[in-house]
């Protein structure tokens, strides 16, 4: 097994990262960009790329900075500390994973952080590929796309879209999806802009009878599952590695908390029932941690085998960040509920991390699967 | 005033015939009467606005029967209950699905506080307009130094011979802004050890130096505020022989104590019946995939038997304090089931309804806000935290320093 410890280049990116985020893009940017509706900063994401993160997973001869899935989870982890709401995952992660494996020329452009991908598949409330119902109906070289897209993250400011269609076949099955790669300014495809708790860019799409081509086909007609198998993996990864540094954030300002509000005459970092309650939340951030290093490392060396890796850490990124927001507001009493402070920002996006490419039940599932039951 | 029989079959009989005329049919075929929904909640008072006409005619009618608060004596505008009959009225309440024609921190709150501990003046003052209505109160006890340590208040009230003049601030005051008076813990003698300093004050919202500043949740809404007092004089007497002061002179301690075991027995029964109409197995039941996510599953099946287990509490205890054994400490542990299922459910449906219920507004209606706002039931009225702590050192005695 490969060492989960940082290298001397994932420790220099990691300090690299936090030193610019912390001084550029602290929580209060954020809610800069809560209370404008802009769902991300351009300016942040044109800098970001600069520094070769929105190509990260990029061949260096496509512009990319070729860092691998680990890196890109020591990036999404410390976004998630400050809650930078980017294209990070949808763009530089996802998209980019899936156009290399499908060898792609659009790569260049997620590398300068010129082209934002969104990814649409799911249609309804939950995570859930095999159940797109959305179709593509086919005449010789060309399809027709007709259907809704729910809640496609990036989906208002995404100049590309990877949509997931049915070539063939029933909702509900794995096989007859197709994945088109498109322009999303072409014809018949309409967008609605969703408030949503995270405060982010989200959209609902309408595809009434959208045009493409097989040139739009990312991997081969009816293997729309195999063709982001990859690409989805490290998507999961990457909102594990958020959800590990969301967890850090709301740890951090809970831990400083106890050692700066008196109650009773003292500190109340100095109740037993408090101190073990911390204490336990770091515990178990520690162990989250692994499976979220473990996710990157196995995507980086065994990209095939990697999706109990990615699985694990997910279901446990997703419960360890649902209990350090819990305790966080708890934690604070009052003043963790208003929304002049920032612990609620990381609750909601806790929430929309939980069910972000599958919940822990989805992701449990897989794990008791692979560990035959 | 209708008579309504006391015999319970007769009651039923009589307290049914009277709601098919007293309560509007606009107001019936509601899901939930014992829900914690704040925007649906009739509040009453000076300020409110009615939702409709309809909910002003039943909130009246319901007044002039008692029926706002069916457990208070017929002199101060109740209708003399037992547990037995409330009980009764709640069920056929249910039955129509009709929501309680009027709910507020006077009757939940203060008006408990004053049959234990006001005059007959205060009482003759006071309960009739709440029962009607007419007053809406709201709870000055928490400041910014004094959350969890509630005796730490520093707002302070001077003796001025004919009148209090008070200074300070409260804060996370729930409904400051929309309340016609508000009942304050003060500080009447800062010489004495911290709990025997304090007074309990009954103090018009509209005096002047009292202003409200609304603070904003992370739910969206805006419903407590801190709450300023600068150089607000309250009379000693707001009218011939009503003592502005409930209870005794420094013992607000006693009044303010046992004000919050009806409060907190209050918010621990808010995690009662449907989820703001929502059922958990309902919305389960209605998808093969959340039905098949075994995780889901068995996370609705704890919280099915544990909301069934503790509704049974909160009746055994309601029934207890129905036959005069006061709930006392016990309304801790009912603050801490109750508010930590609510908070169980609620995370629950949100899972239930995934990214649909990621919107503020969304098909699921304002589940997101409400979901968020029950991230504080487990801190209003004293914290999860507290009330262990009150079961710890009240109930079971253990040793302390
Ligand atoms: C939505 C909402 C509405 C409210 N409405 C009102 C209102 O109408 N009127 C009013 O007066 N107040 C109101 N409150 C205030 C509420 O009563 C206080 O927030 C609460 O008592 C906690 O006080 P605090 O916020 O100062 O937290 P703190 O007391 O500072 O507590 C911070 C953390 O420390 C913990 N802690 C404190 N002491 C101990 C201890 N000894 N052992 C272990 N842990 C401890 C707490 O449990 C909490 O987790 C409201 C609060 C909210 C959130």
């Amino acid at each position: 097994m490969e060492s989960l410890l940082l290298n001397e280049d994932e420790t220099m990116l990691r300090d690299a990262a936090r030193g610019f985020l912390d001084a550029s893009a602290p929580v209060t940017a954020f809610r800069k960009v809560r209370d404008e509706g802009t769902g991300f900063d351009r300016g942040l994401w044109a800098e970001m790329a600069q520094m070769g993160w929105a190509g990260v997973l990029v061949p260096e001869n496509q512009g990319g900075a070729d860092m691998g899935h680990r890196a890109a989870g020591i990036l999404a982890e410390e976004m998630g500390k400050t809650l930078v709401a980017s294209p990070f995952i949808s763009s530089a992660v996802i998209a980019a994973t899936t156009l290399r494996a499908a060898a792609s020329d659009r790569l260049s452009g997620i590398a300068d952080g010129s082209t934002i991908y969104a990814l649409a598949i799911d249609e309804g409330a939950k995570f859930n590929p095999a159940g797109v119902a959305m179709e593509a109906i086919q005449s010789g070289n060309a399809f027709k796309l007709s259907g809704k897209k729910a809640f496609v993250a990036e989906g208002r400011n995404a100049n590309r879209v990877l949509v997931l269609a049915r070539t063939a076949g029933a909702a509900g099955e794995a096989e007859g999806l197709t994945l088109f790669d498109l322009d999303a300014d072409r014809a018949g495809l309409t967008r609605d802009a969703i408030a949503a708790i995270d405060g982010r860019d989200y959209a609902r799409m309408n595809f009434d009878n959208v045009d493409a081509t097989g040139d739009d086909v990312v991997g081969e007609v009816g293997g729309g599952l195999a063709a982001l198998q990859q690409g989805l993996n490290a998507g999961q990864a990457a909102v594990a590695a958020e959800l590990g540094g969301v967890s850090a954030g709301a740890f951090g300002m809970t831990a400083q908390y106890l050692k700066d509000r008196k109650q009773f005459g003292v500190l109340i970092g100095t109740f037993q029932a408090l101190q073990h309650r911390a204490a336990h939340l770091w515990a178990e951030i520690e162990v989250t941690a692994s499976a979220i290093a473990n996710a990157g490392r196995m995507l980086d060396t065994h990209p095939n085998d990697a999706a109990v890796a990615v699985s694990l850490a997910k279901a446990r990124a997703t419960k360890t960040a649902k209990l350090a927001v819990s305790e966080g507001v708890q934690m604070h009493g009052g003043i963790g509920m208003t929304d002049e402070f920032d612990m609620g920002f990381f609750m909601k996006r806790a929430r929309v991390g939980a069910e972000w490419f599958g919940d822990y039940g989805y992701h449990a599932a897989i794990v008791a699967a692979a560990r035959g039951f | 005033m209708l008579e309504l029989s006391r015999d319970p079959a007769q009651f039923r009989k009589d307290i049914r015939a009277w709601l098919a005329s007293a309560c509007p049919a606009e107001m019936k075929g509601r899901e939930s009467h014992d829900g914690f929904a704040e925007s649906d909640i009739c509040w009453g008072g000076k300020r409110f606005e009615f939702s409709s006409p309809a909910q002003k005619e039943w909130m009246q009618n319901a007044a002039s029967q008692g029926m706002t608060v069916p457990t208070w004596p017929v002199e101060y505008g109740g209708a003399g209950l037992s547990r037995d009959l409330q009980k009764i009225w709640l069920e056929e309440l249910a039955a129509v699905g009709a929501k309680l024609p009027l709910q507020s921190f006077g009757i939940w709150m203060l008006g408990p506080a004053l049959l234990a501990f006001g005059t007959e003046e205060q009482k003759k003052r006071f309960l009739p307009e709440i029962a009607r209505g007419e007053i809406r109160w709201c709870q000055g006890y928490s400041e910014p130094g004094a959350g969890s340590d509630l005796a730490n208040v520093q707002t302070r009230a001077e003796d001025m011979g004919d009148h209090w003049l008070i200074n300070g601030q409260k804060i996370w005051t729930s409904y400051a802004d929309q309340a016609d008076w508000i009942f304050a813990l003060v500080r009447t003698d800062r010489d004495a050890p911290k709990h025997k300093g304090i007074s309990f004050m009954l103090i018009d919202m509209t005096s002047a130096g009292v202003t409200t500043k609304p603070i904003r949740l992370i739910s969206g809404k805006s419903p407590f505020c801190e709450t300023f007092f600068d150089n607000v004089k309250v009379p000693k007497e707001h009218g011939p022989g009503i003592n502005a002061v409930v209870g005794e002179q420094n013992r607000g301690w006693d009044v303010a104590k046992h004000l919050l075991t009806h409060e907190r027995e209050m918010i621990g029964s808010g995690s009662r019946g449907p989820l703001g109409g929502r059922s958990v197995g309902q919305i389960i039941s209605s998808d093969s995939d959340l039905n098949g996510n075994p995780v889901l599953r068995a996370e609705a099946m704890k919280y099915e038997i544990d909301s069934m287990a503790v509704d049974l509490t909160l009746d055994r205890y309601k029934d207890m304090a129905g036959v005069g054994v006061p709930i006392g400490n016990a309304s801790s542990m009912l603050k801490y089931q109750g508010t930590e299922l609510n908070k169980r459910g609620y995370e629950l449906l949100m899972s239930l309804t995934g990214m649909d219920a990621a919107e503020w507004d969304s098909t699921h209606g304002e589940l997101a806000s409400e979901w968020l706002r029950t991230k504080a039931n487990s801190i209003e009225g004293g914290t999860s935290e507290v009330m262990l702590d009150i079961i710890a050192k009240r109930v079971l005695e253990l040793p302390y320093k």
